[in-house]
C-alpha cells in the first residue's frame, strides 16, 4: 500500500527530513537541559551509593533485588522497540514500515545501553563489575558459565553489538548524502561514518544483504535475550519464579512495552518535529492493533502464570500470589492489570477511539503498567521467602527514585541528541530508485 | 574426601537462649547491629533464632529453631554465582570467598533459608569491641555477601594441631563456637564420613529430619525433634 509521504517529490522529502538537524529551537535546549539535570541528579545518587554502600537503597533481606533489577528488565523490554517493529516488517517487506524503522532502532540502543548499566549499578562492589568478563586475569579464575548472570552478560552484550551495526547500516546512505552539503565538522563527521558510500550498484546489493542477514539475526538474538533475563528468575528456586512459562511471558511483555516505546517515541517526534506528513495516522493505526494483539497475549500468558499457581494452591506459592492479588502489593497488581489490559483494549479495540491520540494514551498507560508488570514480578516473591520468619516489605529510597528517574532522563537527552544528528526518518527509503544518483 | 562436616540440633532441648548467636558473633567478626539497622532488617546473625508460635494466647507454645546455612550438599547458591564466589570445598562445606564477591546478591535470593547476609555498609563496632576481633577471620568490607562457615577456621586449625601431633582427630574435637557455647547442649558437630561419630548417630535417629528437604538441597544439618 502506498502512503502519503511517498506521492511527494523525492527533494521535499530530503528536505523535510534534513531539516531538524541544522535548527536548535529554544524548547529543544530547554527540554535537554531539564534532561541532563535530572541525568545528573541520578549520577549524583549513584555517586553516595557507590561511597556509603548499598545500605543506602531500600534494600535489605531478604529482599536482595528492587528497584534495579525491575528498571534492569523495563528497559531490556523496551530495547525490543527496534527488533520487532524493524527486523520483522523489513523481512516481511511491509511497505509502511519505512518511517518507523529508524525510530525503532534507535530505541533498542539506547534503552540497551541504559538497560545494561542496572546490572553493574545494582551490584555490592560496582568497581569490579570486569570480573564477570571471561579475561585471562591475575585471580586464575575464569567467569562461571553455569550461572544465568553470565548468560545474561553475554546476551546483551550480543544484542548491543548487533543492535548497533542493525542501527548503523541504513544509516550509511543517509549520512553520505550529509556529508555533501554541511557545515565542515558535520561533513567530516558523516564522511568518516558513511565509509566512503558512492552509492554504486554493488554497494546497494550489498547493503541490501547484510541488512537482511542481520534482521534475521538480531530477531533471534532478540527472543533470546530476553528469555535469558527471564531466566534470572525461573532458574531460581523461589516461589513464582521458578516458572517454565517466564521465557516467553518476558518475551511477550518485552515486545509489548517495546511498542508501546515506539508509539510514544512516535507521537512525540511527528507533534515537535512536525512530521504528520510521514507519520500518518494509519502507521498509528497499525502500530495500535499490534499493540492491541500484544496486550491480549500478554493478559493470557498473565492468566495462564496466575491461575495455573492459585489452582494448585501450593502454600508456598499461594504466600506470593496472595500477597500480589489480596495484600500488600495488590494495587499494584490491579493497577497493572487495568494499565495492560483494560486500558488497551478500550483504547485501541473500539474503532472509533484508535486515534493517533488514543494510541499515545494507551502507550504511556502501557509503559506504566509494564514496569509495575516486572515490580509486581520481582518484589512480591522476595518479601515472602520460604521460612516465613525472613518474610518483609521492601520500600525504595529517594537514592533508587532518583536514579530510576535519571534513566528516563537519559533515554530523552541520547534520543534528542540522536534526532539532531541522524534523520530520525530514513530518507533514502523514499528513493523511487535508490540506485540511481540524485 | 576424608571429612564430610555437618551438625545436628536438638529442637526438643533448644531452650531459645541465644548463646550461640552471641558466640558466633564474636567468634566470627559480626559487625553489631543498631536499633535502626534492625528495623530495617539488616542485621547480620550467621546463625539466628526462628520463633514459631503455636495456639492462642495464653494458651501459648512457643518452638525455637536455630538457622545456619545448612551445607547443602546440592546448594542452590553455588551454580548462580557468576564469579565463583560461593563453591563447594572438598570437605563438603559450602564456601564463601570475599575477595571474589562482587555482589550481585544472586546467593541471597536463590538460598532458600535466607541464612545469607550482605554487608550493606562498612562493619562498624562500638568501643572497645574492635579489640576483641578474632585475628583468625577476615574482616568484611562493605558490598560482599557473607554466611555461616562451620567456624572453618577452628576445623583448620584443630586438623593442624592434630597433623602435628601424629594422630588422627577424634569425634567432637572440631566444635564451631555455636556448638561449644550451647548450654542445653542441643548442638553437636562432627563428621558425618565417619559412621560412629555422634552426629552420624543423631543423623540416622529417628526423630532427625531436614528443613525443607523436599527441595533437593540435601542440608547437612539435621534437626531432631519429636514427631507429632
Amino acid at each position: 500500500m502506498a502512503t502519503a509521504p511517498e506521492r511527494l517529490p523525492y527533494y521535499q522529502i530530503r528536505e523535510d527530513l534534513f531539516r531538524p538537524l541544522s535548527r536548535v529551537s529554544l524548547r529543544y535546549m530547554l527540554a535537554t537541559s531539564i534532561a541532563f539535570i535530572v541525568g545528573a541528579a541520578g549520577l549524583v545518587a549513584w555517586s553516595v551509593q557507590l561511597r556509603r554502600g548499598m545500605g543506602v537503597t531500600g534494600l535489605h533481606r531478604p529482599v536482595f533485588w528492587g528497584f534495579y533489577i525491575v528498571d534492569f528488565v523495563f528497559w531490556i523490554g523496551i530495547s525490543h522497540a527496534g527488533t520487532l517493529i524493524s527486523a520483522i516488517l523489513r523481512l516481511t517487506d511491509a511497505a509502511w514500515r519505512k518511517p518507523v524503522t529508524r525510530a525503532a532502532e534507535a530505541i533498542t540502543v539506547f534503552a540497551l545501553m541504559i538497560g545494561g548499566m542496572f546490572p553493574i549499578i545494582h551490584l555490592g562492589r560496582a568497581w569490579r563489575f570486569y570480573w564477570l568478563l571471561p579475561y585471562p586475569n591475575s585471580r586464575l579464575i575464569w567467569p562461571n558459565f553455569r550461572s544465568p548472570l553470565l548468560w545474561d552478560l553475554t546476551a546483551i552484550a550480543t544484542y548491543v553489538t548487533g543492535s548497533v551495526i542493525y542501527l548503523y547500516l541504513p544509516l550509511i546512505p543517509d549520512m553520505a548524502q550529509l556529508a555533501q552539503h554541511n557545515t565542515p565538522w558535520r561533513r567530516r563527521l558523516y564522511r568518516a561514518l558513511s565509509l566512503g558510500w558512492t552509492g554504486s550498484d554493488r554497494e546497494w546489493h550489498a547493503l541490501e544483504r547484510a541488512m537482511k542477514l542481520m534482521a534475521c539475526i538480531i530477531l533471534a538474538v532478540a527472543v533470546s535475550v530476553h528469555t535469558v533475563v527471564a531466566w534470572d528468575f525461573a532458574m531460581s528456586i523461589a516461589p513464582m519464579w521458578h516458572s517454565t512459562i517466564f521465557g516467553p511471558y518476558f518475551v511477550t511483555g518485552a515486545i509489548f512495552s517495546g511498542i508501546a516505546a515506539l508509539v510514544l517515541a512516535l507521537a512525540i517526534i511527528r507533534k515537535v518535529l512536525h512530521l504528520e506528513v510521514y507519520l500518518t495516522k494509519h502507521h498509528f493505526n497499525r502500530l495500535a492493533k499490534l499493540l492491541l494483539l500484544m496486550s491480549l497475549l500478554w493478559c493470557y500468558f498473565t492468566l495462564a502464570e496466575n491461575l495455573t499457581v492459585w489452582y494448585g494452591n501450593e502454600p508456598k506459592e499461594m504466600a506470593v500470589f496472595g500477597a500480589r492479588t489480596r495484600a500488600h502489593y495488590a494495587p499494584y497488581f490491579w493497577t497493572m492489570m487495568f494499565l495492560n489490559f483494560v486500558v488497551p483494549f478500550v483504547l485501541l479495540g473500539i474503532r472509533r477511539l484508535r486515534t493517533v491520540a488514543g494510541a499515545t494514551v494507551a502507550s504511556v498507560s502501557v509503559l506504566i503498567g509494564m514496569w509495575l508488570e516486572r515490580f509486581v514480578i520481582v518484589v512480591p516473591t522476595l518479601t515472602n521467602p520460604r521460612l516465613p520468619s525472613a518474610s518483609s516489605f521492601y520500600t525504595p529510597t529517594w537514592i533508587e527514585v532518583a536514579i530510576t528517574a535519571a534513566t528516563f532522563a537519559a533515554m530523552a537527552m541520547l534520543y534528542m541528541i540522536f534526532v539532531k544528528l541522524f534523520p530520525i526518518v530514513a530518507v533514502w527509503e523514499f528513493k523511487p530508485h535508490p540506485q540511481e544518483d540524485d | 574426601m576424608e571429612h564430610r562436616w555437618g551438625m545436628a540440633i536438638d529442637l526438643d532441648r533448644c531452650t531459645g537462649c541465644e548463646a550461640c548467636v552471641v558466640a558466633c558473633h564474636a567468634e566470627n567478626n559480626l559487625p553489631v547491629s543498631t536499633p535502626e539497622l534492625a528495623a530495617q532488617g539488616r542485621t547480620t546473625h550467621w546463625i539466628r533464632i526462628d520463633r514459631y508460635y503455636e495456639g492462642e494466647f495464653p494458651d501459648l507454645k512457643v518452638k525455637y529453631m536455630p538457622v545456619l546455612c545448612q551445607h547443602c550438599d546440592d546448594a542452590p547458591c553455588e551454580p548462580v554465582c557468576p564469579v565463583y564466589a560461593t563453591y563447594h570445598n572438598p570437605e563438603g562445606l559450602n564456601v564463601q570467598v570475599y575477595n571474589r564477591c562482587v555482589g550481585t546478591f544472586y546467593c541471597a535470593n536463590n538460598c532458600p533459608y535466607t541464612v545469607r547476609y550482605f554487608n550493606w555498609f562498612a562493619p562498624e563496632w562500638p568501643e572497645p569491641l574492635p579489640l576483641q576481633h578474632n585475628p583468625d577471620v577476615s574482616v568484611r568490607p562493605a558490598g560482599v555477601m557473607e554466611k555461616c562457615t562451620f567456624c572453618i577456621q577452628r576445623i583448620k586449625r584443630t586438623k593442624e594441631s592434630a597433623a602435628q601431633e601424629g594422630r588422627p582427630l577424634a569425634d567432637g574435637e572440631v566444635q564451631p563456637a555455636c556448638v561449644q557455647s550451647c548450654p542445653a547442649e542441643a548442638m553437636v558437630f562432627g563428621d558425618l564420613n565417619d559412621p560412629e561419630s555422634k552426629v552420624s548417630r543423631l543423623a540416622q535417629n529417628g526423630r532427625a529430619t531436614r528443613l525443607l528437604e523436599e527441595l533437593g538441597t540435601k542440608p547437612k544439618v539435621f534437626y531432631l525433634q519429636k514427631a507429632k
